[in-house]
C-alpha cells in the first residue's frame, strides 16, 4: 500500500524559526560581522548578505566525549603495507590518521560559518534605531481609511443584509415559538388519518378543530421578520500614511573634494535605507548648492564638481519651495540630511537659523545635519546647534572626521530613545 | 527476453512513480520483506534542508541547535560542499520517505527501492526497533512535544525553555536504560497522564527529599541506605524523577528529550546493518526489474554509477578518508552471506557450520531481525569481506612511543579484526561509561558521578561544559570522578560544579 504526496507546494522555511532562535542567541557575533561590514564595504553594495563567521567552540552543543591519550583500537580499511606488528612513529597532530573525525566531533578550530540574508543583514545594521517622530503624523487628521468586516449587525442598508444569516436566524425562531405547534398538528393529523370518519364522527370533528387552531398558530407566526435581518457590518479604519520623501542637501562647493562627497554619499545611502524599511514607499530629492541650489537627479548629485562660494540657505530655500511644490505635509513624511564641510558665507548663517527655525522645521519629522570636515567648526555649526535647542527632538547634528565614524555617527543620530 | 521498459527518458511523473511503486513491491513481496505502507513524499530541496536540519524528524520543537544545523547544511549546498542526500526515511507507520524533485526517474526508483522497502522494512523487522520505539505513535508523539514546548514557551519565555533544553540535549546520549526494555511511547495516554504525573512526580520528589525520620529509618538503627541503591546509567530519567528544584513542566521537557532520545536510539545502533540491508535490497530489486526486462540499459548504467558512488571507501590514507563507510560494510557483509550460503567455499564452511549452504533469504531475513551492529559484525564478519576490504587494527597507547598494528587481514588476524571492529560499533565503547553513584540526601544534596574508564581513556574536553549542565538541572552541587579499573592508585581526575574556591 503506497500514497506518493506532493509536498513541493507546502510551507518552504519550516526551519525558519529555529534559523531566527540561532541568529538570536549569537547576535553579538552576527552584529559585530555586520557594524565591520558596513565600515568596510563600498557604498553600492552596502545592503547585500553578508558572511557570518562563528569560533566554532562558542557554538559547540557539548556532550561526554572521549578525550585523546589511553589506548585506543581502531579499524582502518585498504591495508597495503602493514603486517602485524609493525611499529609506526605517531603521526604529528594527532594519532593514526584520524584527522577528519576529530573535526566530526566539532572540536577542529575551523570557523563556523554561515550566510545571512539580506533582510537579515539590514535588520541587524538598523537594530536598535528608530525613526524619531514616525508616529507624529501617523494618524492626526488622516483622511484616508480602509474598509474592514467586522461582524455583522442589527441594522444596516438593505444592500448589506447577510442572507444565510438573516435566514438562519429566522430558521431558529420559528423553531423556538411554534415548534412545539408543529408537532402538535403533525401528531394530530396522524391520528385523523387513522380513525375512520364514518364511525367516530364527533372524535373527528373535535381532532379536527384543534388541528385547525394549531395549524393557525403556525401560520400567524411570520416566515421572516424584521427582527431576523442580519447585517455585515464594514468598520472603517484610518490608514496611517506609510510615504515618505528624503531630502538630501549637500554642498558642492570648492571646498568640498570627492572624498568628503563619498563619506556624505554613504550616509545618505544609510538614511534611505532606513526610510525605506519604514516607509510604503519613499522618495528621494537631491539639492546641491553652492551660491545657488539646484534639484539635481542622484548622478549629477554625486559626481559633478562645481566650484564658487557657499550660500547654504540657497538650498533651504529651494527645499521649502519643493515642499510646498510637490510634497503636501499633510500627506508626506518628511526627512531632512544636510552634509557640507561647514562652509558658510559668513552673513548667511543667521538666515539659515531664521529659515530652519521658522519654515523648514515645522514642515519635517526630522532633520539631521553631518559636518565632514577635520577642521574647527564654523558659523554655521554655531547657527544649528541654536536650532538643535529650539528642537531638540527634530533635529540632529553630528561631525564626521574619517569615514568609519559615518556608521557610528549615524546610529547615534538615530538611537532609539527610551520614551 | 522481449524488453518493455517502464519508462525510457529520465523525466518522472506521478504516474511513472505509481508505476515503479508498483512492480518494486512485487518484486519486495517475492523476497518476502514485510514493510509499514508507504507514504512517499516529492520535496524540494530546500524542504530537504528543512528535514536534514531536524534530524529527518517531520516535526520538531524549536529550538536554534536546529537552526544550527540548518545554516551549515544551508552554507555547505550553496558552496557545492556537499550534495543532499537522495532520501531520508522515517521510522513512522506508515513509513514516510521524501523523494526530491531535482531526481531523476532512476534515482526516484532507486530510492523508493532503498527506503521504502529496504528501510521499511528494518525498522518493521529489526528487534531493536520492535522494541525500543513505536512507529505507530510517533508522528502524534512529536506532535505533542511541539505543541508542550511551544506552550512552556509562551508561559515561561523562550530562554527559561531553551536553557532546559540545552542542558537535556547535552545529556541526551544518557537517556536510555541500556539493559531494560522501556515501554513504547504513545502520545495518546502521554496526553492523558501528563497533567496526573505531574503532581504524582512533584510529590514523590518531595518525598525523597523529606527530612523528617519516618518509623521505618527508626527501625534500621541509624544505618542510612544509599541513594540511589544501584548506580543508575539513565541520568535524564534519574534527574526527571529525582531533581529537587525542577519545576513539573521542566520535568515534564526532560521527558520528551529522553523520550526522543530513545527514539533515536537504535538508529544510533544499526547504521551498519540499516544501510547495508537497504542497499542490498535495492541492488537486488533493480537488478531483478532489469532481469524482467522493466528497465532500459540506459537506466541500469546511470544507477551502477550511484551505487558505486554510494559505495565507495577511501582508502585509510586517502585524503578523503572519514572512518569506514557503513554502506560499503553492510552491503559487503549481506552479500557475503547470500554468497555463503548459496555457493560456500571451504573456509566458509568452517567458520560457518551453520549458515553455509542454507537457504540466503531465510538467513538473511534471520540476521536483520535478530542483531545490531556489533553484534552482526562479530556473528558475520566474513574472512572474504575482510580480505575485500584489507582491513587492519591499528593500537594507540598512549604509554608506547610508537603506535602498533595489531592485526591484519590474514589467517591469524581474522578473528581478532571481527572482534575489534565489532566493539568500535559497541555504544558502550564509544560513549564514556557515566552513572549516577550517590546523592547525599542528608548533607549538602550534592550529586555524585563516576566515570568509569574504558581502556585508560579519559574524558574529553567538554565535559566541563557538560557538567555545567548538568548541574543547572540538579540545582545543587554536581561532582564526577574519573575511575580508571587497570591503573590503582594515584588521584582519580575529578570534576566539579560549581568548581570548589
Amino acid at each position: 500500500m503506497t500514497y506518493v504526496i506532493d509536498r513541493r507546494l507546502n510551507q518552504r522555511h519550516k526551519s525558519t524559526v529555529n534559523r531566527q532562535r540561532f541568529l538570536e542567541r549569537y547576535r553579538k557575533h552576527v552584529k559585530k560581522a555586520v557594524d565591520e561590514a558596513v565600515n568596510s564595504r563600498s557604498i553600492r553594495d552596502i545592503d547585500k548578505g553578508e558572511k557570518i563567521s562563528i569560533p566554532t567552540r562558542d557554538v559547540s552543543e557539548p556532550v561526554f566525549s572521549h578525550g585523546s591519550g589511553g589506548e585506543r583500537e581502531q579499524v582502518h580499511p585498504g591495508n597495503r603495507e602493514f603486517i602485524k606488528g609493525d611499529q609506526i612513529p605517531r603521526p604529528p597532530g594527532g594519532s593514526g590518521g584520524r584527522g577528519s573525525q576529530a573535526s566530526n566531533q566539532g572540536e577542529g578550530e575551523d570557523d563556523f560559518q554561515f550566510q545571512i540574508s539580506h533582510d537579515e543583514f539590514l535588520n541587524v545594521m538598523f537594530d536598535g534605531l528608530a525613526l524619531p517622530n514616525l508616529v507624529k503624523r501617523h494618524l492626526a487628521g488622516a483622511d484616508v481609511f480602509k474598509t474592514v468586516r467586522a461582524g455583522f449587525s442589527q441594522e444596516g442598508n438593505p444592500n448589506q443584509i447577510n442572507i444565510v444569516r438573516s435566514l438562519r436566524s429566522a430558521h431558529a425562531r420559528r423553531i423556538a415559538l411554534v415548534g412545539k405547534d408543529k408537532r402538535r398538528a403533525r401528531a394530530l393529523q396522524a391520528q385523523l388519518d387513522e380513525l375512520n370518519e364514518d364511525e367516530d364522527a364527533e372524535t373527528a370533528r373535535e381532532l379536527k378543530n384543534q388541528l385547525e387552531k394549531a395549524q393557525a398558530k403556525v401560520k400567524s407566526v411570520p416566515w421572516l421578520d424584521t427582527f431576523d435581518l442580519k447585517y455585515n457590518l464594514h468598520v472603517k479604519y484610518p490608514v496611517p500614511r506609510s510615504k515618505a520623501v528624503m531630502f538630501c542637501l549637500m554642498d558642492v562647493s570648492g571646498s568640498m573634494n570627492q572624498a568628503t562627497k563619498d563619506m556624505a554619499k554613504r550616509f545618505f545611502i544609510l538614511l534611505y535605507l532606513f526610510l525605506k524599511r519604514n516607509y510604503d514607499r519613499t522618495e528621494v530629492v537631491f539639492i546641491r548648492h553652492h551660491t545657488s541650489a539646484k534639484e539635481v537627479d542622484e548622478e549629477e548629485f554625486f559626481y559633478s564638481r562645481e566650484t564658487g562660494g557657499t550660500i547654504v540657505s540657497s538650498a533651504l530655500y529651494k527645499m521649502q519651495e519643493v515642499i510646498e511644490d510637490r510634497y503636501p505635509v499633510d500627506q508626506w513624511n518628511i526627512y531632512g540630511a544636510q552634509a557640507s564641510d561647514g562652509d558658510n558665507w559668513n552673513d548667511d548663517s543667521g538666515t539659515c537659523y531664521e529659515l530652519m527655525c521658522e519654515k523648514i522645521m515645522p514642515l519635517v519629522q526630522h532633520y539631521s545635519y553631518v559636518e565632514i570636515t577635520q577642521r574647527d567648526h564654523q558659523a554655521l555649526w554655531a547657527a544649528y546647534e541654536q536650532v538643535r535647542e529650539r528642537f531638540p527632538e527634530h533635529f540632529a547634528l553630528q561631525q564626521i572626521v574619517e569615514a568609519r565614524d559615518i556608521y557610528p555617527v549615524f546610529r547615534e543620530l538615530f538611537q532609539r530613545k527610551e520614551a | 527476453m522481449k524488453r518493455e521498459p517502464i519508462s525510457t527518458g529520465s523525466e518522472w511523473t506521478f504516474d511513472l512513480i505509481d508505476e515503479y511503486d508498483r512492480e518494486i513491491a512485487k518484486i519486495a513481496a517475492e523476497y518476502r520483506l514485510d514493510t509499514y505502507p508507504n507514504q512517499i513524499e516529492v520535496i524540494s530541496s530546500e524542504q530537504m534542508m528543512d528535514a536534514y536540519a531536524s534530524h529527518g524528524m517531520p516535526i520538531g520543537y524549536h529550538h536554534w541547535s536546529y537552526g544550527k544545523h540548518f545554516l551549515s547544511t544551508e552554507g555547505n549546498y550553496r558552496r557545492g560542499q556537499m550534495g543532499l542526500a537522495y532520501e531520508i526515511v522515517i521510522n513512522s507507520n506508515p513509513c514516510i520517505a521524501y523523494l526530491m524533485e531535482e531526481n531523476t526517474m532512476m534515482m526516484q526508483a532507486l530510492v523508493i527501492a532503498h527506503a521504502s522497502y529496504g528501510h521499511n522494512s528494518f525498522f518493521k523487522g529489526n528487534y531493536l526497533f520492535r522494541s525500543w520505539t513505536d512507529a505507530e505513535s510517533i508522528i502524534d508523539y512529536l506532535l505533542f512535544a511541539r505543541n508542550y514546548i511551544a506552550k512552556c514557551e509562551q508561559r515561561h519565555g523562550v530562554q527559561e525553555v531553551e536553557a532546559v533544553l540545552d542542558s537535556c540535549h547535552a545529556l541526551m546520549n544518557y537517556g536510555v536504560d541500556r539493559y531494560k526494555r522501556p515501554a513504547p511511547i504513545s502520545a495518546e495516554k502521554e496526553k492523558l497522564r501528563q497533567k496526573e504525573r505531574e503532581e504524582i512526580l512533584q510529590q514523590q520528589v518531595n518525598d525523597l527529599w523529606r527530612t523528617i525520620p519516618t518509623r521505618e529509618d527508626r527501625r534500621k538503627g541509624t544505618e542510612k541506605l544509599n541513594f540511589p541503591r544501584e548506580p543508575q546509567e539513565n541520568l535524564l530519567y534519574f534527574i526527571e524523577k529525582n531533581a529537587p528544584l525542577l519545576e513539573p513542566w521542566q520535568r515534564e521537557v526532560v521527558r520528551i528529550v529522553r523520550k526522543i532520545a530513545q527514539y533515536f536510539y537504535p538508529q544510533r545502533q544499526t547504521q551498519v546493518m540499516n544501510e547495508g540491508w537497504a542497499t542490498f535490497w535495492h541492488y537486488t530489486i533493480l537488478n531483478t526489474l532489469y532481469d524482467r526486462g522493466l528497465v532500459t540499459d540506459g537506466f541500469m548504467l546511470e544507477f551502477l554509477q550511484s551505487h558505486a558512488n554510494v559505495l565507495y571507501q577511501p582508502a585509510y590514507d586517502s585524503p578523503y578518508y572519514s572512518g569506514i563507510n557503513p554502506y560499503t560494510l553492510g552491503f559487503s557483509m549481506m552479500r557475503d552471506i547470500r554468497r555463503i550460503c548459496e555457493e560456500p567455499d571451504d573456509e566458509d564452511r568452517q567458520w560457518f557450520p551453520d549458515i553455509a549452504g542454507s537457504d540466503w533469504l531465510e538467513t538473511l531475513h534471520f540476521a536483520m531481525r535478530n542483531f545490531k551492529d556489533e553484534s552482526f559484525i562479530l556473528q558475520y564478519l566474513s574472512p572474504k569481506v575482510i580480505r575485500d576490504l584489507k582491513l587492519f587494527a591499528v593500537l594507540d597507547d598512549d604509554e608506547q612511543e610508537h603506535i602498533e598494528i595489531s592485526a591484519i587481514h590474514d589467517e591469524e588476524g581474522y578473528s581478532l579484526i571481527r572482534q575489534k571492529l565489532a566493539s568500535q560499533y559497541n555504544l558502550g565503547d564509544r560513549e564514556p561509561n557515566i552513572q549516577v553513584v550517590k546523592v547525599d540526601r542528608r548533607g549538602d544534596r550534592a550529586l555524585y558521578l563516576q566515570h568509569f574508564q574504558h581502556r585508560r581513556r579519559p574524558l574529553g574536553d567538554a565535559t566541563e561544559e557538560v557538567m555545567k549542565h548538568l548541574h543547572r538541572l540538579w540545582g545543587f552541587d554536581v561532582h564526577l570522578e574519573s575511575i580508571s579499573a587497570e591503573r590503582d592508585g594515584g588521584n582519580p581526575e575529578t570534576f566539579r560544579v560549581p568548581a570548589s574556591a
